[in-house]
């Protein structure tokens, strides 16, 4: 049965909710949770914890339950190459960005989503980035006015960016 | 009986007065320009395959920080309704159902652009829409109102039951399992916790980031669920759109007398129907469209046209799809009860404003609701501008190739959730959240309860909190308070359906509004929200057609 279980979509689907149910039991135990009349700050996620605990428990059941073939988690064609591009994408624009300014952390951000698509090229990522750049420079720095460095002062100094590698 | 014609002569009159009102606040150049903004960016979005309107809404909520509050709930409620005028264009002449309430136009208004016809199911939907949207906002004129004076009644007991069952409504519902929507929707409430206590002050599931003490910023919730996750369903599964018979011109365009004449029932049919979805909180546009087609081909006389071009399989979805998104406003603008996502989004944009949503915003903000309706027939009337001279235009921007606009949206993503406080940690918090959207979407998850969840949830547990302190931590205030006590029934009826409908036909699936067969088209569409590839578009159709 067990077997069978580990094959069941619904069975990781219940595992995560009653996981996160009992951490938030867990964390709100930490706060005041008071009376009924006078509710502390705990009370509220403590009964909204173990609604999840117990509706993670009811996904899981039904699928201990129900009969049926394999299931597939991840999707028939995994794009891990595209996933990966595309979560980089805010990591390299929150690294550009506070050591470089808007106008790398941009490219960097568009660029390397790019590079996700099975069919991008260097080039037509390297466009693009350089297409969304000017265009986003224009709008967000000049128009919207965000305060948000285009360059950083010393974006060209090697310390600035990789000072904190220990060479 | 005289009384009654009086009463009902006032209301009227006050009704035009309050018109005339919203007319004069939305014609104002600077609110016009901004109504504008929002249908024609709408209008664009929905063209553009593999971009819904909640994404494109999320993106645009920081712009809306600087403006005026009017101007921006006007944009925002423009893209929504421009975006349905686009995606019925992505349908018809590419088979692909770029947002679901438009899935089952694609039934019927594919094989019409296969004849040559194109151009004709175009113009009835033109039409079509347009009637669906006036009779929906002529609901929410005369509907409105009444629902306020009935709600600022309410005392916390009342809200707190009410919320509730818009909760359960909006997560049991909508598409998919109602035990996972109910688990999105706690997942929301939760998440709507992080912060510091309305009452206390003390930080609660903040693990000591200062960061997170205002709580978790609604753009980079909105954002990582609708945004990340989206298009990393999304990135290589839209193959380049066969635009073979996209060729439209305005001409084309004018439907025959005798279109005219078999859509007008349907059209007719399919805006009551929408409109009575929109009252139901949760069943938005989307079922409203497939209850609408089932019901068409149903009582049609010639059933097996159906699927095959018939004219009444476009009017009737696309009427009831427009006269619902305009009824959806109902309960979010009166009662402060959003229905979908996208009307959470647009309360989060109110709360943002500093304005508290609920029934006293009529009274306290007529600027904003009778703006708000008044700029519904301004952009409608917009959109058909903008949709029948121009359809040209839509037709070339359905080729922009998904490569090129879906990295360019990580760029709005990254910059629109710094832009909310200027500060990296937002851009941090959307990736973390957009990581655990995509794997929710992969446990069969759907994201929007998980919005509802969020926007009420601060408002619930205080109205929660309040509610038992009057009553003195008697629980039985709930049930002894009459008009609450319906609302907890109503909850509870839901409930045991649910659970009927489920032991009666086990592998069912939930939704028992809408027959099988179209609810088997309805599931090709999803997970993604606002795109499906070509493949699902073929199962989709092939239930029907078969």
């Amino acid at each position: 049965m067990l077997r069978t279980l580990v094959h069941k979509r619904d069975f990781y689907a219940g595992g995560v909710m009653i996981l996160m149910g009992c951490g938030v039991v867990l964390q709100a135990r930490s706060y005041n949770a008071g009376t009924l009349m006078h509710m502390g700050p705990g009370f509220f996620p403590l009964i909204l914890g173990v609604i999840l605990t117990l509706l993670g428990m009811l996904i899981l059941g039904t699928a201990a339950v129900s009969g049926g073939d394999r299931e597939r988690i991840l999707p028939e064609q995994p794009e891990w190459w595209a996933w990966t591009c595309i979560l980089a994408s805010p990591v390299l624009f929150i690294f550009c960005g506070i050591h470089g300014g808007m106008a790398p952390a941009t490219f960097a951000c568009v660029f390397i989503a790019a590079l996700g698509d099975r069919n991008a090229t260097f080039k037509g990522a390297f466009l693009l980035a350089l297409g969304v750049t000017t265009f986003g420079v224009l709008l967000f720095a000049y128009v919207l006015k965000i305060p948000f460095q285009i360059f950083k002062p010393d974006v060209l100094e090697w310390s600035n960016w990789f000072g904190w590698v220990p060479l | 009986m005289v009384q009654l014609v009086w009463l009902g002569a006032a209301v009227i009159s006050t009704a035009f007065t309050d018109l005339y009102y919203g007319f004069g606040v939305a014609l104002e150049p600077h609110n016009l320009l901004w109504c504008f903004v929002g249908v024609l960016i709408g209008n664009m979005v929905g063209v553009l395959p593999g971009m819904g309107p909640l994404a494109t809404i999320s993106i645009l909520l920081p712009l809306t920080f600087g403006m005026k509050p009017v101007a921006a709930i006007l944009m925002i409620a423009g893209v929504y309704y421009g975006a349905q005028y686009g995606g019925a264009i992505c349908s018809i002449l590419l088979n692909l159902p770029c947002h679901p309430p438009h899935a089952v136009t694609c039934l019927d208004g594919f094989p019409l652009t296969q004849q040559g016809k194109g151009g004709t199911a175009l113009g009835i939907t033109v039409i079509a829409s347009f009637v669906g949207a006036s009779w929906g906002i002529t609901e929410m004129i005369f509907l409105s109102p009444l629902l306020v004076r009935a709600a600022l009644q309410f005392g916390p007991a009342e809200v707190c039951s009410l919320m509730l069952l818009g909760l359960l409504a909006g997560s049991t519902l909508a598409r998919g399992s109602p035990v996972k929507g109910v688990a999105m929707t706690v997942l929301g409430l939760l998440i709507g916790i992080v912060g510091s206590d309305i009452e206390t002050g003390s930080p609660r599931f903040t693990f000591g980031l200062p960061q997170l003490d205002d709580g978790i910023e609604i753009v980079a919730l909105a954002l990582g669920l609708f945004g990340i996750a989206e298009f990393m369903s999304s990135v290589n599964k839209i193959s380049d759109v066969n635009t073979k018979y996209s060729n439209v011109r305005l001409r084309d365009m004018r439907p025959s007398k005798e279109d005219l004449k078999k859509a007008a029932m349907p059209m007719l049919r399919g805006t009551i129907i929408g409109s009575l979805c929109a009252l139901i909180p949760g069943t938005g546009p989307t079922i409203a469209s497939f209850v609408s087609y089932a019901t068409e081909k149903k009582i049609s006389k010639t059933p097996e046209r159906f699927g095959h071009g018939a004219i009444e399989g476009v009017a009737c979805p696309e009427a009831s799809t427009h006269s619902s998104v305009q009824g959806d406003f109902i309960p979010t603008m009166s009662l402060g009860i959003p229905g979908d996502a996208v009307m959470a989004l647009l309360l989060g944009a109110l709360i943002i404003q500093g304005i508290v949503p609920g029934p006293q915003l009529i009274s306290e903000h007529p600027d904003i609701f009778w703006g708000l309706i008044a700029s519904f027939w301004i952009g409608n009337i917009l959109l058909v501008i903008l949709n029948v001279p121009m359809i040209g235009l839509w037709v070339k921007l359905l080729m922009i190739p998904y490569k090129y606009l879906y990295p360019s949206a990580m760029f709005f993503v990254c910059i629109g959730v710094y832009s909310t406080n200027n500060d990296m940690f937002q851009v941090g918090e959307v990736l973390v959240i957009g990581i655990a959207g995509y794997i929710l979407n992969m446990l069969g998850f759907h994201p929007a309860p998980i919005l509802l969840g969020f926007v009420l949830g601060p408002r619930f547990e205080e109205n929660f909190r309040r509610a038992l302190l009057i009553s003195r931590g008697d629980l039985m205030v709930f049930l002894e308070r009459p008009i609450s006590a319906v609302f907890v029934i109503l909850c509870a009826v839901l409930i045991l359906g649910q659970i009927y409908v489920r032991l009666r036909k086990p592998k069912g699936n939930g939704s028992p509004l809408v027959p099988p067969e179209i609810l088997l088209a309805a599931q090709s569409t999803h997970p993604g929200t606002a795109h499906a590839p070509h493949e699902a578009t073929a199962q989709a159709r092939s239930p029907v057609t078969s």
